[in-house]
């Protein structure tokens, strides 16, 4: 049985089958109305996350599946005491497949140990978000068509952003990449992922504080969230907050087919005049979110559709 | 000083000057009662100064721990008197229940009943990282 814990738990290729399962659901959504007919999704969230709870369940139902759950440990045993091995446990025998967020890190692994149904890591505090990875790299190959010698610029705060580590383990493994890491000193990429995803791999990048300068060069922007308690005085953070905010003018910086991604929520890192440029993809990549959960429930639960998925661009 | 050789038993060699009695508590020796001799700061060419532990019984116990506490150790097994077999312990590639995760956020400080594993994840620098959350072993838990 297979779970998804770590976004390196799956091969490139599975993550190639996956984008291409992801495509043709998008291209011929009838094909899989019925695909989860009787099957259950359980989500347990044991802190709230109101869009990728809602991702999963809108994929599950896509997939004419159903969901049952819970959206805060407060209305779970969880309150009452229960371990997350025990909780699993049970709701293994009610669900064929579970999708969890919980606040401690490593808590999905726990329940992987215990589990009779596939487990789904949605997020284990700051540590991995495989799902957002898988909606990150999707949206990429939909809006650039390949990986392979694209230029990628992750921008904004590196150190503690679990999304900007997971997506350069999973882009490390394709061939040309090239990454600009754009932060203020504070919140450099931490040097044990540089060291294991980048530097091992011969990986060409670039550091940068100057998100201007990094611009030109991009075939992708990775925006985050520099977020205020990040920083140890006020000063810092207020002198540091507006660089790394995208406007229309810095977008007239970028080549014609850059792309902007965020895994979203922002808050006034990109500012909403950048909605209506056709390079913010970043509300596509919301909704890419859905369909490769899709793809990854059906892959998990080992159902196939049709035996012709073509990757539909 | 003067200690008897052993005849059947272990003598843990090469341990770091000031480790024995860390490795004397984590392979609980004190619960033995054959003849266990602690050798501490012994004059040594290798490492300047090194602990020595002699055990004179047979010790079923896995011993790859050793190389966490102190890689340069050797274990030398001896039967009927003579040395039967020398063995150089490395580093292991996971510990279990030998160090405890200290980041508050894992979920090792809430969840009862399971073990803290950790795996080596950079053998030249003796790194070990949590398999539940990543978090770097301490050094001073070494």
């Amino acid at each position: 049985m297979r779970h998804l814990i770590d976004i390196l738990d799956l091969s490139a290729e599975e993550i190639d089958d996956l984008i291409a399962t992801a495509g043709d659901i998008i291209a011929h959504p009838e094909k899989y109305r019925e695909a989860c007919r009787y099957r259950k999704l359980a989500t347990l969230f044991f802190e709230p996350s109101t869009r990728t709870r809602l991702s999963f369940e809108a994929a599950m139902l896509e997939l004419g599946g159903q969901v049952l759950g819970f959206s805060e440990a407060s209305s779970s045993s969880a309150a009452k005491g229960e371990s997350v091995a025990d909780t699993v446990a049970v709701v293994g025998g009610y669900a064929d497949i579970i999708a969890m967020r919980h606040p401690k890190e490593g808590a999905p692994l726990v329940a992987a140990t215990r589990s009779e149904v596939p487990i789904i890591n949605a997020g284990d505090g700051g540590h991995f978000h495989p799902t957002q990875t898988l909606t990150d790299l999707f949206t990429i190959r939909r809006e650039k068509g390949h990986f392979d010698n694209l230029t990628v610029g992750l921008c904004g705060d590196l150190k503690f952003g679990r999304t900007v580590h997971s997506l350069i383990a999973a882009l490390s493994r394709y061939s040309g990449i090239r990454f600009v890491l754009i932060s203020p000193e504070e919140l450099k990429l931490p040097s044990y992922v540089k060291e294991a995803y980048i530097k091992q791999k011969h990986i060409p990048y670039e550091q940068t504080v100057s998100l201007e300068k990094a611009l030109p060069s991009l075939d992708v922007l990775y925006m985050t969230r520099v977020q205020r308690e990040r920083f140890f005085n006020e000063e810092d953070y207020l002198r540091l907050r507006d660089s790394y905010i995208l406007t229309p003018e810095k977008m007239r910086l970028a080549r014609p087919d850059m792309i902007v991604l965020h895994p979203l929520p922002r808050v006034n890192e990109i500012s909403t005049e950048v909605d209506s440029d056709p390079r913010a993809a970043y509300f596509r990549q919301a909704k890419n979110g859905k369909y490769i959960r899709m793809a990854l429930i059906l892959m998990l639960l080992g159902i196939r559709v049709g035996e012709e998925q073509t990757y539909a661009h | 000083m003067h200690i008897d050789a052993i005849k059947n038993g272990i003598v843990i060699d090469h341990i770091s000057a000031g480790r024995a009695m860390q490795i004397y508590d984590m392979l609980s020796l004190d619960k033995l009662d054959c003849p266990v001799a602690i050798l501490k700061n012994v004059p040594s060419k290798k490492m300047g100064r090194k602990d020595i532990i002699k055990i004179d019984c047979d010790l079923q116990i896995d011993l790859n721990v050793l190389g966490y506490v102190s890689p340069s150790i050797t274990v030398v097994y001896v039967r009927d008197g003579v040395v039967a077999e020398k063995k150089h312990i490395g580093l292991p590639e996971r510990l279990t229940d030998i160090i405890r995760c200290k980041n508050p956020r894992c979920i090792t400080s809430t969840e009862q009943g399971i073990h803290h594993v950790f795996r080596l994840v950079d053998p030249a620098g003796g790194v070990y990282r949590c398999i539940y959350c990543d978090a770097k072993a301490e050094p001073q838990n070494r």
